[in-house]
């Protein structure tokens, strides 16, 4: 037997509610975050993730509070990403009940930060998220031929290689990497296996693929590719596909699941 | 009444699921580092996360080594998960440091030999089959998984016994052709490198398991 592969829900949230909208029967309130992690627990979830995507301070303390509510009802891992600027940041989640931290544009702005949190709380904790898409026409070249970027895809940070980023912050000491393909994100077309396949050559970390889920077909081939676990959120906010669903599909391939 | 249990307070990472784990697992419970209070629990939670060295100058700064010993002694309940576990063996070594640990158990906790390091989610255990010692801890507890995430482990155990005494039972994991101990059941001290309270219906029974004996 091996490690089971994980299939993570991933919830964005702002302000304590989770953004895009659903409508499961059995949920009282689809927009509350603790309800929904409980859906996805009780549907085989193997890990739960929560995006905090709020603008303001406000209603980032709100966030905290769901983590800690969650927390207090989900018994399965929980990692929280978004506006982790400091290693303070990484302590105050951990403390309402995060067992992981994921971080993007505050390591690639200080890598430091990385050993920092690393040193204070271990590698575990901290899941480097890298939003990574192939270089366009007249962008900056990289060795790779893939780049990083940030604001949700939205910019590309000239001239930093994806896969070179994902190498130093192994060595730097994250955990784990949270493959974000911005070329194929929201097209349901499914994961970027090219992609998945050069990071996992490459580090001998856990890598998560994310990105382009679209139907219970496209999981097995991430993993054949090299991913440790598989992360997907539109497809699961919106009943597209079930956790469940996904798993036997999963296991059909001959993936042990849980 | 229900059984009191203290989660020993060192100074180590999420501890409220560890509390609410076992609060829902039917015990009364408090999150502590006070010697005393700690000391007379019914049960004693040792948590831990992190690197072995941190792990191990936190649990000093509060005397827990003595805690654990003194508890041991009088035959009370203490239950190591994760780091918590780690640190009951004789010694960690971590980046070719050496750190000695509370030397309950004789063992080095060391790097794990796999392809892919973390080892991170969720994975079966080898719970052994012992006449005349049957598993308190998986009790009711067949084909299930627990989620780990740790880089360092005991890889070597060579139990020593003979006709007065008896070997603890260990239970084992498997990760990229890497074996390491997942758990261990020796009297009063019992242990997982996996985390019950993050491992759904399984380690909530395990966790009933533990505090029910209490």
């Amino acid at each position: 037997m091996s490690l089971a592969v994980r299939v993570i829900p991933c919830l964005d949230v702002d302000g304590g509610r989770v953004v895009k909208g659903i409508n499961f029967e059995n949920l009282r309130d689809a927009g509350d975050p603790v309800e929904l992690a409980r859906l996805y627990d009780r549907e085989g979830a193997d890990e739960l993730t929560f995006l905090d995507i709020s603008a303001s301070v406000e209603a980032r303390g709100t966030t905290m509070d769901i983590v800690s509510r969650t927390a207090e009802e989900v018994f399965i891992p929980l990692t929280v990403g978004g506006g982790v600027r400091e290693v303070a940041d990484v302590d105050r989640l951990l403390r309402a009940g995060a067992d992981k931290v994921a971080m993007n544009t505050a390591a690639i702005n200080r890598p430091e930060l990385i050993s920092e949190v690393a040193d204070r709380f271990g590698n575990q904790v901290l899941v480097l998220s890298v939003d990574a898409r192939r270089v366009r026409p007249g962008g900056t070249p990289t060795e790779s031929g893939y780049e990083v970027t940030t604001h949700g895809g939205k910019k590309a940070v000239e001239g930093m290689d994806a896969i070179a980023w994902a190498i130093r912050a192994a060595e730097l000491g994250v955990g784990e990497i949270l493959l974000n393909s911005m070329d194929a994100d929201g097209t349901r077309d499914g994961f970027d296996l090219e992609m998945i396949e050069r990071v996992r050559r490459e580090v001998s970390i856990p890598v998560i693929a994310s990105g382009g889920a679209g139907k219970v077909e496209d999981f097995a081939p991430a993993v054949d590719a090299g991913a440790d676990a598989v992360l997907a959120a539109s497809v699961f906010h919106f009943g597209t596909l079930r956790v469940s669903e996904v798993k036997q599909a999963l296991a059909a391939s001959g993936h042990p699941t849980r | 009444m229900s059984p009191r249990v203290v989660v020993l307070d060192y100074g180590s990472g999420n501890l409220r699921s560890a509390v609410r784990a076992v609060e829902r697992a039917g015990a009364e419970v408090t999150l502590t580092s006070d010697f005393d209070t700690a000391l007379a629990a019914d049960g004693l939670l040792v948590p831990g996360v992190g690197a072995f060295e941190a792990c191990m100058k936190g649990l000093r700064a509060i005397k827990g080594e003595r805690i654990i010993g003194r508890r041991l002694a009088g035959g009370r309940p203490v239950l190591g998960i994760c780091v918590g576990m780690q640190i009951l063996f004789s010694r960690g070594v971590e980046h070719g440091v050496e750190t000695e640990g509370c030397d309950e158990w004789p063992g080095v906790v060391e790097r794990l030999q796999a392809p892919v390091v973390p080892h991170m989610g969720w994975n079966t255990v080898e719970v052994p089959q012992v006449e005349g010692q049957p598993t308190r801890l998986f009790d009711q507890i067949t084909d299930e998984r627990f989620y780990f995430v740790h880089s360092y482990g005991v890889r070597d155990w060579k139990l020593v016994t003979n006709d007065r005494t008896r070997a603890p039972l260990v239970t084992w994991a498997e990760h990229g052709g890497d074996r390491f101990v997942a758990a261990v059941e020796n009297g009063p001290l019992s242990a997982t490198q996996f985390h019950p309270e993050k491992s759904g219906d399984a380690g909530a029974q395990l966790l009933r398991n533990w505090v029910q004996s209490l």
